[in-house]
């Protein structure tokens, strides 16, 4: 364990105490224990999805993707509106078309006239294309709260009643996201590994100018990326509108994605997985446990500290170790 | 014709370092101020003054502060909302708790509360920039929202976490009219507007401009980093706590938490996209664009007899919004400030242009 690595290793180590402290504690039963840990990786695994998005576009063309939100939201309610009319695959399928019509717009219209800029000039883009978005897709697609049925009914399964007393309840959607989400991971893995268009996306990621040199366009590259990302954004739109109705607040939800990536790293496709659980457990671990403590010793008017646990980890975070836990060493250290 | 300076010549040190070094500036600047100081409050509607001029004299302060430290010292911040609450709630609890404080003091008081909590929250701006700073200035958006709603003692254990401040009193008068609220914060306004233009033209701004523009080559020149940005959140979060009380006192009269939210802090740095990055007098085009344009979405589809549903309207501003950042990104990343300029230089040739 060399001394570099001593800050992260406490603040996971601490994490990891917090999270099985109310276990030693008297009256925690551990089914309810075990409750919000799998609630916490479900919502851990939406976050992941999300922040996947993030990553791809930031690997890919270095743009932080503050739109990435707005394109879950723009993605869902494509979705949620189509599938009124048709069957929801062939609405799936046109969303995501939708998708890459978006993705090769904003190559043309906005990437392909910032190139060379610097990041930060990017992220103002993107927020203006996020803003740009969300008006544009609620004046085409309605502002009202939407439905998607994903046929799946909202009873909960009672497992391992054998174990503890009354058993842990899940919910159905959760497990489908869950199993969504792996196969999403699966799918873009074999994407980027194995196909000839991955590993271009790859070199690119690797070095734009040593990519270019040696015959990748990057314009196309870049909508392919976006492409994905959008696509990404519609499976994360179906699964959180699916769970919570299709509305405005996914995008704040969204934005929580945000800390996910500081914490698994800017560049790293496992580290947005693993950031995303950390993150998903910690939040409502917190909330459950950590909040009514706080409440009590400070007086506060009820809890709601998971609006700002992930991103105070995720400062924490940036102090001790920017780069994250699996992002590249190379960064603009001041 | 208009706008030549021909004949005038800077004979002393002190003409050459002047704000304002072409006569015809002057006169107009004298002349815009007599206009807004004598002639507005007697003539403008109490609907012009109280919805239009105020929160858009308030909105260019905020947007002054938050430019000095994203156009001046290069430090993005998505928390700007959040340091105007700090000087909302700061200034709040100064008048309950010290009745007897003159409010001038409690609104310098009020911004040194929301400058502390600027550095604070801008530690991490010595190891990251750039993206990653967004994220930590983001996290500060949130805590602070948070800490407002459910810290009873700041909102003094009100049961609803609004707060509703008396009008303010300053040497004896109260400031209820719309009048001299706006007058009061005209004068602030100028104040500080005149300060923080003094201030990027003298040496600490300098200071940030090097650490903006090249930070590595700035510390070789001799500029401490830590102090250059730390001094740009402090005073960026100064100017922008002030406003950020005003709005609360003047132009809200009672707020809730959500006043304060990741919008506002979007909307301010917009203004200063729009207006343009680096300069005092973009943050007023800024800022008049970013009021004024909804207003006039609202107005013009009645005026014209088009049934437009309000939420449309907000939706289309959104759109337009968002389409013009980016337009003003790739075409003119300097903004409103520039055009005016580049209409400046037009007129010094005008109407004989060889």
């Amino acid at each position: 364990m060399t001394s570099k690595n001593l800050p992260v290793t406490i603040l996971l180590g601490l994490l990891a105490v917090g999270m099985f402290l109310p276990l030693a504690q008297a009256g925690t039963a551990t089914g309810f224990w075990l409750e919000v840990l799998i609630g916490g990786l479900m919502a851990g695994v939406l976050y992941a999805l999300v922040a996947l998005g993030f990553v791809l576009i930031f690997k890919a063309s270095g743009v932080f993707n503050f739109a990435q939100g707005a394109m879950v939201l723009f993605a869902a309610l494509a979705l949620a509106r189509l599938a009124e009319w048709m069957p929801l695959w062939l609405a799936f399928v046109l969303a995501a078309l939708i998708m890459v019509a978006f993705a090769w717009v904003v190559e043309r219209l906005v990437l392909r006239k910032l190139v060379n800029q610097e990041g930060v000039t990017l992220l103002m883009a993107t927020l203006g294309i996020a803003f740009f978005l969300d008006g544009f897709g609620q004046t085409i697609w309605g502002s009202d709260i939407y439905k998607i049925d994903l046929g799946i009914s909202k009873e909960p399964l009672l497992a391992l009643q054998s174990v503890f007393e009354g058993g842990i309840l899940l919910n159905r959607d959760d497990i489908l996201a869950a199993v969504i989400a792996t196969l999403l991971v699966l799918a873009l893995a074999l994407f980027f590994q194995k196909t000839p268009t991955g590993r271009a996306l790859r070199a690119v990621a690797d070095d734009h100018q040593a990519a270019q040199s040696i015959g990748i366009p990057l314009s196309t590259i870049w909508v392919i990326v976006w492409s994905v990302a959008g696509f990404v954004a519609l499976v994360a739109g179906m699964v959180w509108g699916g769970k919570l109705g299709v509305q405005f607040s996914l995008q704040e939800i969204a934005l929580r994605a945000l800390p996910v990536v500081i914490l698994g790293g800017f560049t790293s496709v496992p580290g947005a997985i693993i950031g995303g659980l950390i993150i998903g457990v910690g939040e409502k671990m917190s909330e459950v446990f950590l909040a009514p403590i706080l409440v009590k010793a400070f007086d506060l008017a009820g809890g709601g500290i998971e609006n700002w646990f992930a991103y105070v980890l995720a400062l924490v975070f940036l102090l001790v170790r920017p780069e994250g836990l699996f992002g590249e060493k190379h960064i603009d250290r001041v | 014709m208009l706008y030549r300076e021909n004949g005038q010549f800077k004979t002393t040190y002190r003409d050459d370092l002047a704000v304002f070094p072409i006569r015809q500036d002057r006169v107009f600047i004298g002349a815009l101020l007599a206009v807004a100081f004598l002639v507005v409050p007697s003539l403008a509607s109490e609907y012009a003054l109280r919805a239009l001029l105020i929160p858009f004299l308030i909105y260019a302060l905020a947007a002054i502060g938050l430019n000095l430290l994203v156009g001046y010292c290069g430090q993005i911040s998505l928390g700007t909302g959040a340091f105007m609450a700090v000087g909302a709630y700061a200034a709040y609890n100064l008048v309950i708790r010290v009745p007897e404080l003159n409010f001038l003091i409690v609104l310098v008081l009020a911004g040194l509360c929301a400058a502390a909590a600027g550095m604070l929250f801008g530690i991490p701006s010595l190891r990251i920039k750039g993206l990653y700073l967004a994220v930590a200035t983001l996290a500060a958006q949130f805590f602070i929202d948070w800490m407002f709603a459910r810290v009873k003692w700041f909102t003094d254990y009100s049961s609803s976490g609004s707060v509703s401040p008396a009008a303010i009193e300053l040497f004896g008068l109260t400031i209820d009219t719309p009048q001299a609220k706006y007058l009061f914060v005209l004068a602030v306004v100028v104040v500080l507007t005149l300060a923080a233009k003094n201030l990027v033209r003298g040496h600490i701004g300098r200071e940030w401009m090097a650490i903006r523009d090249m930070d590595v080559a700035a510390e070789v020149i001799g500029i401490r980093p830590v102090y250059a940005k730390l001094s740009a959140f402090a005073v960026s979060s100064f100017i922008v706590g002030v406003a950020g009380a005003l709005w609360g006192f003047v132009h809200l009269g009672a707020w809730e938490p959500a006043a304060f939210n990741l919008n506002l802090s979007l909307r301010l740095l917009f203004m200063i996209i729009i207006g343009g990055m680096g300069s005092i007098l973009g943050c007023f085009f800024g800022a008049a664009f970013m009021w004024f344009l909804p207003i006039l979405l609202n107005q013009l589809p009645t005026a014209l007899g088009i049934p437009i549903s309000t939420a449309t309207i907000a939706h289309l501003e959104l759109m337009i919004v968002g389409a013009l950042i980016v337009f003003f990104l790739i075409v003119e990343p300097h903004g409103l400030a520039r055009l005016w300029s580049i209409g400046k230089e037009k007129l010094r040739l005008w109407p004989f242009p060889h």
